[in-house]
């Protein structure tokens, strides 16, 4: 399909595979695999050899390693560097340091640097920054682009129908900033630092960490050192144990860590599954004449057919020089199997409106990351004993105003001060040995976000309606703009994402054009534009629940979805070496972390963990 | 020395004077690393007493001193240079700075990476060893400290060259010299309490100015598309066209 061969592991193998494929189908675009089916006459080769699936207490290779790990106590320790987990940290220090009160506050970020990690459109409502720090402005916080305009359209192949934004509609954006989100959350990382939060990028939280009555103790960070193959290297290393009274979960949206919560304390059984989509993003440097800094552009309908849901946006940032943010984000709800975000985004550029802005200019960033959807029906149950989860890791994002970050930032806000007053305390009757705050919850539940919510509930779901989109922009216009979301039902989700898919054989495949290489590329050339890599030698983090399921099934049943959702090219189906028939081959270090694959994997049989802290994008005010 | 990380894609600023590095992601030098690692290990075979750690930099390379001390160096030195000075910082400069310090502390070694993954310029060490009158084991493969001399295995163009060199001595390191260990975060957390000493360039009698001056740096121009021919005499013709013939 993609000349991704090409760069995979092996010369030689992928020389074998590129022939091949030459020499192969007609089918210009897609891989259609088919007719290859899954009679291989080869057994599945071996590809997960994650200790999470491959216990190492079991494997004679790790025999005799030393597996004692180094331990150290804090009164908070929040995982995740995103504008939750440091607002929860920066709300903390602020609370103790009025109060003159003593508090080690640790937080763990995966990524290299604070910021390097996020991804986001973005346009931000300003309302939980101002409360964190009313003098943001004299602080030097990176808003530097007010909206100015507001344009929202519904495209066809070659037109766009303008669609007034009333005010009271949740797009309305005055009052509101175009930001490069890391740029904000790496200034939040320096306050925190100043207000004497202890931050460390590059460790990965890898293990929560339970006492004996079952409440989080804390989490571990990731061991380094193991080979490809799942055994111990000379350089291994153990990760390290972090305890402390409470934990704050803030991973993002569909964090690792959180998905093995839910399970432990059944945090989901009262609400309803999550659902996504991804969001795709670039940055470009455009021609000066076209520049119109604080102009934000959002546009449904096409390339998506009125059942996807989904919609672009384009900003113009107003920094010195002429940078656009734009992107596009999918539902993860799509039946079809054949249709890939990434594509979808590369020919959305061509279209009239936007390739007009495009002309002429530079691409110089590219990333994706997975998104909330489900909003107030999907919430879980935040706390447990010894922790609580906070900002898009439960999902706290208003799909229709497209807007998470407020609201994140607010429940880490919420969150610490509902902590504070319990860490502090001198004597703390506590029922278990990590405590247990649900005052948390009851304030969100008070809180502004909880009223936002639940205005717009029924937004999203009411798309689910023979009409599709324009169905749900009836809706909206009816019972959002007029009643405000007061109307007495909640509508549902379909379900979870990964069971919507139909079969291939029930789908028409979607002939993408290819790029022009001007203003739409191939995949390969974005995933390195955003600087992705990880340490080699590893265990692929791409772990499959089994190894035969996606030849077996995806490939045989929804022709190998997983390449065409994956933004980052990690998932190929290549011929095996000797004999007949495919299989999967991970390129692990391609990964961008976006979780889509978690998500949308109809098979539900992969599950990402966390590689090696350190690795995954670079990316640079994103 | 603290770089932009191998992995990212550079972008020349648009007003073609450098490359951008505002919020890029950093990391030590691979070489650097490398020279570390080195330096720890003969520590831990107790053949040398204390390890030093030094960049030359702005207020972020204390993070690049921090996982050196993570890795095992007892303590650091960062001489701070930033700004303009920094911008047209090179070998020469470094190399006055290292001997400034080496004589300060009595060092024995002076261990660098071989060169630095931004200008591939291979300099420092050779330059530092000349300005200290010092031999100097350069592309080392394999150390061996006995004494008061050192074997260094190199690696070079026809093979691998052994010589046996006086300390005190300027070595840089090469690729297979060792795998270097990783910084973990119990360290890193220790590191915190190790002392990172600040010197300024001037305070070591070091005179900044740069000898060259960078008039433009563009990108690599774009691969044009080939052509294909039918026949040699076709080739023989499309080269003498374009008078390569």
């Amino acid at each position: 399909m993609f000349p991704a061969s090409r760069y995979a592991c092996k010369a030689h193998r992928c020389i074998r595979a590129l022939t091949t494929l030459q020499t192969d189908s007609a089918a210009p675009q897609l891989y259609t695999s088919l007719h290859r089916r899954t009679c291989s006459s080869v057994s599945t080769p071996r590809i997960t050899t994650h200790y999470t699936i491959h216990p190492r207490d079991q494997d004679p290779r790790w025999e005799g390693m030393e597996m004692e790990r180094f331990a150290d106590e804090a009164d908070v320790v929040i995982v995740g560097g995103g504008p939750a987990g440091l607002s929860a940290a920066i709300r903390l220090k602020q609370l103790a340091n009025e109060q003159e009160k003593e508090l080690r506050v640790c937080l763990v970020e995966k990524a290299p640097q604070i910021g390097a990690h996020t991804l986001s459109g973005a346009c931000l409502e300003p309302s939980s920054l101002i409360e964190l720090f009313p003098d943001w402005k004299e602080r030097g916080a990176p808003l530097n682009t007010p909206v100015t305009e507001d344009v929202f359209s519904i495209f066809t192949e070659k037109h766009r129908i303008p669609v007034p934004i009333l005010p009271g509609l949740p797009m309305q954006n005055h009052g509101n900033y175009i930001v490069r989100l890391g740029n904000l959350v790496r200034w939040l990382g320096e306050q925190a630092e100043e207000l004497g939060v202890e931050i460390y990028p590059g460790y990965a939280a890898a293990e929560v960490l339970f006492h004996e009555d079952g409440s989080v103790k804390g989490i571990a960070t990731n061991d380094v050192g193991i080979a490809k193959d799942g055994s111990p290297k000379d350089v291994f290393e153990r990760g390290m144990e972090l305890h402390a009274k409470v934990t704050l979960f803030g991973e993002g949206c569909h964090g690792h860590l959180a998905k093995q919560l839910y399970k432990q304390f059944n945090l989901r059984e009262n609400c309803e599954p999550q659902t996504y989509a991804i969001g795709l993003k670039e940055l470009w440097m455009i021609d000066e004449k076209k520049w119109r800094p604080g102009r934000t552009e959002h546009s449904v309908g096409w390339p998506l057919d009125r059942h996807t849901y989904g919609g672009s946006f384009l900003y113009h940032l107003n920094e010195g020089e002429p940078l656009v943010a734009l992107g596009l984000v999918v539902g993860l709800d799509y039946s079809n199997p054949y249709l890939s975000p990434f594509r979808e985004f590369q020919r959305w550029k061509h279209h009239p409106f936007v390739a007009s802005t495009l002309e002429g200019g530079q691409r110089i960033a590219y990333g994706a990351r997975a998104l909330n959807e489900g909003g107030f029906q999907c919430i879980p149950k935040l706390t447990f004993p010894g922790g609580l989860l906070i900002g898009c890791s439960p999902g706290f994002m208003n799909v229709p105003k497209i807007k998470g970050t407020h609201t994140a930032m607010k429940s880490g806000m919420l969150a610490a001060e509902a902590i504070f007053p319990k860490v502090t305390a001198e004597n703390l009757d506590s029922e278990t040995a990590g405590i247990h705050v649900p005052e948390y919850s009851e304030s969100l539940k008070n809180s502004s976000v909880w009223k936002e919510l639940h205005a717009v509930r029924n937004i999203r779901p009411s798309f689910h309606n023979y009409f599709g989109l324009y169905g749900g922009m009836v809706y909206t216009g009816i019972f959002y703009w007029m009643l405000r979301g007061k109307e007495p039902w909640t509508l549902k989700h379909r379900g979870m994402d990964a069971n919507q898919l139909k079969p291939a054989k029930d789908c028409k495949p979607i002939e993408y054009p290819k790029p022009d290489g001007k203003i739409s590329f191939d995949l390969l050339s974005s995933v390195a534009l955003s600087g992705t890599n990880h340490e080699g030698d590893q265990p692929p983090h791409l772990t499959l629940k089994d190894d035969s399921v996606p030849v077996a099934r995806n490939l045989a049943i929804y022709d190998g979805p997983e390449q065409r959702f994956c933004p980052a090219g990690v998932y190929e189906y290549v011929p095996v070496e000797t004999g007949d028939g495919m299989r999967l081959q991970i390129n692990a270090q391609n990964c961008v972390h976006c979780k889509t694959c978690d998500i949308k994997d109809p098979s539900q049989n992969i599950n990402w963990v966390v590689p090696e802290g350190g690795g995954g994008p670079a990316y640079n005010g994103m | 020395m603290r770089v932009i990380d191998y992995a990212v894609k550079i972008r020349v600023k648009p007003d073609n004077s450098g490359v951008v590095t505002d919020g890029v992601k950093h990391s030590m030098n691979p070489f650097c690393e490398i020279a570390v690692e080195e330096a720890v290990k003969l520590k831990e075979k107790k053949l040398v007493k204390e390890v030093v750690a030094v960049s030359c930099g702005p207020q972020q390379s204390q993070e690049t001193i921090r996982t050196a001390l993570a890795m095992g160096a007892d303590r650091g030195i960062h001489v701070e240079v930033s700004g303009k000075d920094y911008e047209s910082l090179g070998p020469l400069q470094v190399s006055k700075i290292m001997a400034a310090l080496a004589k300060k502390e009595e060092a024995q070694l002076i261990i660098l990476g071989k060169q630095a993954i931004d200008d591939d310029c291979n300099q420092t060490g050779q330059m530092t060893a000349a300005l200290l009158d010092w031999p100097q084991g350069t592309f080392a493969s394999e150390v061996s400290l006995d004494g008061d001399n050192v074997k260094v295995v190199r690696e070079i163009d026809g093979g691998l060259e052994t010589i046996r060199i006086n300390t005190p001595a300027v070595l840089t390191a090469d690729l297979r010299l060792n795998t270097p260990r990783y910084a973990t975060l119990p360290n890193i957390m220790k590191a915190k309490k190790k002392k990172i000493a600040n010197v300024k360039p001037a305070d070591l009698g070091v005179d900044l100015t740069s000898r060259l001056e960078v008039l433009r740096v563009d990108e690599p121009p774009q691969r044009l598309a080939g052509m294909k021919v039918e026949t040699v005499e076709d080739l023989v013709a499309k080269l003498k066209d374009a008078g390569r013939v």
